[in-house]
């Protein structure tokens, strides 16, 4: 009755289908360690070697703003040329005060850049240390930690920052270093809070037990084996909080709280813009382009390292 | 619509005409490195209510074939050649809405890992139900509760209103097995069912299952990568190798008599299959009575750990302020002999680990002692516990798991030696060499990174590791579970050979009764804790005195079919 | 799931008292005259002074003084502003209008930002994807206010589509512009989230396993993938209300709007300091109860969470 089944016994040619070694090492290509890899994708990225090269490029204005143009911000401001269009040497026009567009958005980068720069090391060095301490000891230092976040946390950005702005010692020595040091205050338990879960997922990884059986102490296990494994995320958040916070120190200078009149600075120049804004709309948008190309560079680049670092795009 | 297509095609088909043929089937994946050929020339035939179980190694495209046949390729995976053939009917490329038409009603589908199969947000029996109103079919709280008692779910009306988490695995694994069959399929792919499931648990599912699919006349397609579970369960096997069909036949007769090199080696060291412990090539002139006493290389009745009375008791939170005591470990006393292999074995919550874990001074006992050379462990001193870490060494499970990814192979080994502060950068280097000899790695592997290698590679480096502080005891917790068949068998061979020369004992730690028979001269049986039964390999698997040992030996897939002569 | 409220509930007094305190320390436990210091070089009249000293109690100790700030502030006894007007009165008046503010825009970046997070997560790779994420980064690298003046001058001035200004005439409609300025801050978030949240669920086995029952495309995306992705889309959507309210005080600025925000940039801009401070208080006190709400919504979409211990 099972006449027609198949119940012939099939053996495949060996030709077809020789045995293969099980365990080949590959040696055709070189060794590639994890930043090695990450490098190796990163290169062939277009967004990376875009946002790259703009930040390469900003970087050197904000340092050496006198390559980019002869004149001088604040110097030949002439209340003839209020509001003035566009003219030879002057490609952005002029100001309601009259001062040249363009060599204020040139000499504006300093500052955005200070503050994106400093804020984020600050961050990373607070954030960092807190969140790791309290992701790989756990217990009371973990609660201590995680309860001071929260309460920073149900602090917004910006409101937080209006209240310290508020207080006698930031209102009278408004200055770059006031503002990092408002940013830090409010913006470190993110940053604490992402590197509390990176650390506690490698920390239970079977490779930190393998390391504490060979006699490495907890603190090495967490610096040599732990840090290092984590640091992937970590590293693109502060490249995307870098842009971030130039964003909120422009922010609370466009409302009048962050940085001092003083001090040329994008959000500077876009708040005092919103009086011409209908008559002359490109004394606004001249600092407000370079501020957005400026954080957009960086998160881009935040973008571009995510997708390159992301362990789930490793091969196993 | 769908039920009146089923009938007429029933109907119309003869008793001898296959449900499903696959021929020359070839599977395409698009990868960043170009096009990757999966599956190559894949064919297989099954008849209606026949089981066929696809047998292969991880990678090795059984599970693509079976995905073929669902129309369910991940989104870069094409059928490029060939025919899949449903009673007659090409779905190799049907359209979607013929294959939504298809799946629950006529190919039914059990999932491999019950934790994540099932949709953690919604109640148990509401994925049954959306399956039975997807299908056409009455959906009413009696039609679901019936479909979940039929899996062999209890309690079905109340269990219907649970979520997936409040199930245990193998009650998961039910839920899905009562999804699948729901429809009454004509067809069951079962992608390695039970392999997340202790061996008690998955022989009673098994057994459920097949039960259950004889009883409604489906065929079954098994995917597995055990040779024993497929001999024991299906009618006809098929092997593939690589993504190719290597061989193909009536079970027993593929067994017995194995043609193609691969199925020969997989018969060979299928761990459920095997019934000796492994020998070292210099004691093979050695009579079998011998290996019964491996003392006899060791120093007579040389404990090396002495094990006493040991307990672990665990807090369990049970949520504002309150919590209650949990003993993981529940007065586990045993000696290790130097230079033997002892192995725990116990399914998952048996405690196993942590009694591991706490001989390597991971974990502080609740109460009792752990001797290690007739020095009680708990006493040692920051410095001389540094000294113990050089003497007891582990192996893990998770060959992924266990290595830095960021350290490369001559870090990773090399760690041990600067960590104990061990000769000078020249002599390490050395070291490392002659460690990879040992453990069969070529040399040039010292400059790659973990996941350049594959698993095998890994444990060997992790053992290269182990082995660098030359310890006296290795400690190998599930150390070959996670690998393919062939590969674990190469492991285990590799730790025999360094036992024989270098004198090492194991603490083995396993779920797998398996792969105890080949490697272990003493055997400790734990459940819940405690330990039920303790003695030499060939007493426990040939005399068991107590039931659940008993009934863990029953449950190894193959067991029936260990005894070749009267088969033959 | 009473359990789970209750526990939320007693880990949100700390974490609201502790806000609070921080605030309140800043301000009133620092050397010198605090209501002199908070108004800067700009000193108000001796009257307005006196009712701010008997408001904030400063001849009491600190935790008296904190302990009243606190009973005030839960019986809305917010003080005086630079005019002597009550904080409260003025606050009742602008409230509603920045919620509808607030609402039109979370449902704005909410309908919009899921919408094409899915679309997106589904065509993961294509060029409709690409385009949205690099169009997604475009929008977050621009700051609001800039996005705010854009918008004001394209579709209030130069196409006349809407008010440039809302002024005095609030409605869902005049609302829609500075609604549309605000929403676009987390809107680009909200769309990032749910694409790789779409696409992470999208390869789940239990999403394979809905399409192996027979299920039907759309109703394996609606029920499964788009379900499941919600979970941390929501969260987001709680914690984007704290960069609302920042967003609101520009937008209600840059579009005249009559709400919460507008007070406190005058307050700003006229250095009220205990102005700031109490509408800034009540602002905490929104946020830390929304995020309350949305943790309840968190539950109600993960049953897993209900049970944890």
């Amino acid at each position: 009755m099972k006449s027609n089944q198949d119940t012939t016994h099939f053996v495949a040619p060996i030709e077809e289908t020789p045995l293969l070694a099980t365990d080949a090492v590959k040696t055709d290509q070189a060794p590639l360690s994890l930043w090695a890899d990450a490098w190796r994708k990163l290169r062939r990225r277009p967004l990376f070697i875009v946002s790259a090269v703009m930040i390469l490029v900003i970087l050197v204005v904000a340092f050496f703003p006198g390559l980019f143009t002869q004149t001088a911000p604040n110097d030949n401001c002439q209340l003839a040329n209020s509001d003035g269009a566009p003219s030879a040497g002057h490609p952005f026009g002029f100001t309601f005060q009259g001062c040249d567009v363009y060599a204020r958005v040139i000499y504006g980068t300093q500052a955005s850049v200070m503050v994106g720069v400093f804020a984020v090391i600050g961050v990373l060095i607070i954030g960092v240390t807190l969140g790791a301490l309290a992701g790989f000891y756990g217990g009371w230092v973990d609660s201590v930690i995680a309860r001071l976040g929260d309460i920073f946390f149900a602090l917004p950005l910006v409101l937080g920052a209006l209240v310290v702005t508020q207080l006698p010692f930031f209102r009278e020595n408004k200055s770059v270093w006031t503002v990092i040091m408002i940013i830090v205050l409010l913006a470190w338990p993110q940053m604490a809070r992402l590197t509390r879960g990176a650390v506690i997922e490698v920390r239970n990884a079977d490779f930190i037990t393998a390391a504490r059986s060979l006699g490495v102490s907890r603190i090495q296990s967490l610096i040599k084996h732990v840090l290092p494994n984590a640091l992937a995320p970590i590293i693109v958040l502060a490249t995307m909080e870098l842009g971030v916070f130039i964003v909120l120190e422009a922010t609370l200078s466009f409302l009048g709280i962050g940085l001092p009149g003083s001090i040329m600075s994008w959000g500077n120049d876009i708040s005092a813009a919103q009086s011409s804004i209908r008559t002359n709309p490109a004394v606004l948008l001249y600092p407000a382009a370079a501020l957005s190309i400026t954080v957009l560079s960086f998160i881009m680049l935040g973008d571009a390292l995510r997708d390159a670092l992301d362990p789930k795009s490793r091969q196993r | 619509m769908t039920t009146s297509d089923v009938t007429i095609t029933e109907a119309g088909t003869p008793a001898d005409r296959p449900l499903l043929e696959i021929r020359d089937l070839a599977i395409t994946f698009n990868t960043s490195n170009g096009e990757v050929k999966a599956v190559r020339n894949a064919h297989l035939t099954i008849m209606p209510g026949e089981t066929v179980a696809i047998v292969g190694e991880s990678g090795s495209g059984k599970s693509t074939t079976a995905l073929a046949a669902i129309g369910l390729l991940p989104g870069n995976g094409r059928v490029s050649g060939g025919q899949i053939l449903l009673d007659g009917e090409d779905i190799s490329h049907a359209p979607e809405k013929r294959m939504i038409e298809l799946r629950g009603n006529t190919i039914g589908m059990v999932p491999q890992d019950p934790m994540s199969n099932l949709n953690p947000v919604w109640k148990i029996g509401y994925q049954v139900k959306e399956t039975l109103q997807a299908n056409g079919r009455p959906s009413g709280p009696e039609d679901i509760a019936k479909v979940l008692s039929e899996a062999g779910l209890p309690d079905s009306h109340r269990r219907a209103k649970q979520y997936p988490h409040e199930f245990s695995g193998g009650m998961r694994q039910r839920a899905l097995i009562a999804i699948g069959l729901s429809c009454q399929p004509r067809l069951l792919i079962a992608d390695e069912p039970t392999s997340a499931l202790d061996v008690t648990v998955q022989r009673q599912i098994l057994d459920h299952l097949e039960g259950m699919t004889s009883e409604l006349g489906t065929a079954v397609l098994l995917i597995t990568h055990d040779l024993g579970l497929a001999a024991e369960r299906a009618d006809k096997v098929v092997v593939m190798y690589r993504g190719q069909v290597v061989e193909s036949g009536p079970s027993l007769e593929l067994l017995q008599n194995p043609q193609h090199p691969y199925t020969k080696r997989l018969v060979e060291s299928a761990p459920s299959l095997a019934s000796r412990r492994i020998q070292v090539a210099k004691e093979q002139g050695v009579e079998a009575a011998d290996l019964l006493a491996p003392a006899a290389v060791a120093r007579a009745a040389d404990n090396v750990l002495q094990i006493q009375d040991l307990r672990k008791v665990y807090k369990l939170r049970q949520g504002l302020g309150k919590s209650s005591d949990f003993a993981a470990v529940d007065g586990v006393s045993f000696d290790v002999l130097r230079g033997t292999t002892t192995a725990i074995v116990g399914e998952s919550g048996s405690g196993k680990s942590t009694v591991a874990k706490m001989v390597l001074q991971l974990e502080k006992p609740t109460d009792g002692k752990i001797l290690f050379d007739g020095v009680d462990t708990s006493l040692l001193k920051p410095s001389e516990l540094f000294k113990f870490r050089r003497r007891v060494q582990p192996i893990f499970q998770d060959p992924y798991g266990s290595l830095d990814p960021m350290y490369n192979i001559f870090r990773t080994i090399e760690e041990p030696l600067r960590v104990h502060k061990i000769g000078n950068k020249a002599s390490r280097e050395k070291k490392v060499r002659e460690l990879l000899d040992q453990v069969a790695l070529p040399q040039s592997t010292m400059q790659r990174y973990p996941n350049e290698l594959s698993g095998g590679q890994r444990q060997r480096v992790a053992i290269a590791r182990a082995l660098a502080l030359d310890p006296e005891v290795i400690i190998c917790d599930e150390a070959v579970s996670a690998l393919d068949v062939l590969v674990q068998a190469q492991v285990l061979n590799l730790l025999a050979d360094l036992q024989s020369n270098l004198g090492l004992t194991y603490l083995f730690i396993t779920h797998d009764l398996a792969v105890v028979r080949q490697i272990a001269d003493h055997v400790c049986v734990m459940e819940k804790g405690r330990l039920v039964e303790t003695g030499s390999t060939d007493d426990v698997f040939d005399a068991p005195q107590q039931e659940y040992t008993q009934a863990l030996l029953n449950a190894i897939p193959g067991a029936k079919l260990m005894l070749p002569p009267e088969v033959a | 799931m009473i359990q789970f409220i209750l526990r939320r509930l007693l880990q949100v007094i700390p974490v609201f008292l502790g806000t609070t305190l921080l605030v309140y320390f800043m301000v009133f436990a620092l050397p010198g005259d605090p209501i002199r210091a908070l108004f800067g070089d700009r000193p108000p009249s001796e009257a307005v002074i006196a009712a701010l000293r008997q408001q904030y109690n400063l001849d009491q100790p600190f935790w008296v003084q904190y302990g009243l700030f606190l009973k005030n502030l839960f019986t809305f006894n917010l003080g005086v502003d630079f005019t002597g007007q009550p904080i409260a009165a003025t606050l009742g008046r602008v409230f509603p209008v920045t919620v509808m503010l607030a609402i039109e825009a979370l449902v704005i970046q909410a309908v919009f930002g899921i919408g094409f997070g899915l679309i997106a997560g589904l065509r993961k790779g294509k060029i409709f994807d690409s385009s949205v994420l690099l169009a997604s980064l475009v929008v977050i690298a621009i700051p609001i206010f800039v996005l705010g003046f854009v918008l004001q001058l394209v579709f209030g001035v130069y196409l006349g589509w809407a008010k440039p200004t809302v002024g005095t005439d609030v409605s869902w409609s005049t609302l829609l512009l500075p609604a549309f300025a605000l929403a676009l801050v987390s809107f680009a978030y909200v769309l990032r989230l749910t694409r790789a949240s779409v696409i992470e669920n999208s390869t789940a086995d239990y999403v394979r396993t809905a399409t192996a029952k027979g299920l039907s495309r759309p109703r394996v995306v609606m029920a499964h993938i788009l379900r499941n992705s919600m979970i941390p889309v929501v969260t987001y959507l709680g914690a984007s209300l704290g960069g609302l309210m920042g967003g609101a005080i520009v937008t209600e600025g840059i579009f005249n709007v009559p709400g919460v925000g507008q007070k406190l940039y005058q307050a700003i801009l006229r250095s009220e300091g205990p102005t700031v401070v109490a509408i800034v208080s009540v602002l905490v006190l929104v946020f830390v109860i929304a995020n309350l709400l949305v943790d309840l919504l968190y539950a109600w979409l993960d049953p897993r969470i209900r049970y944890e211990k």
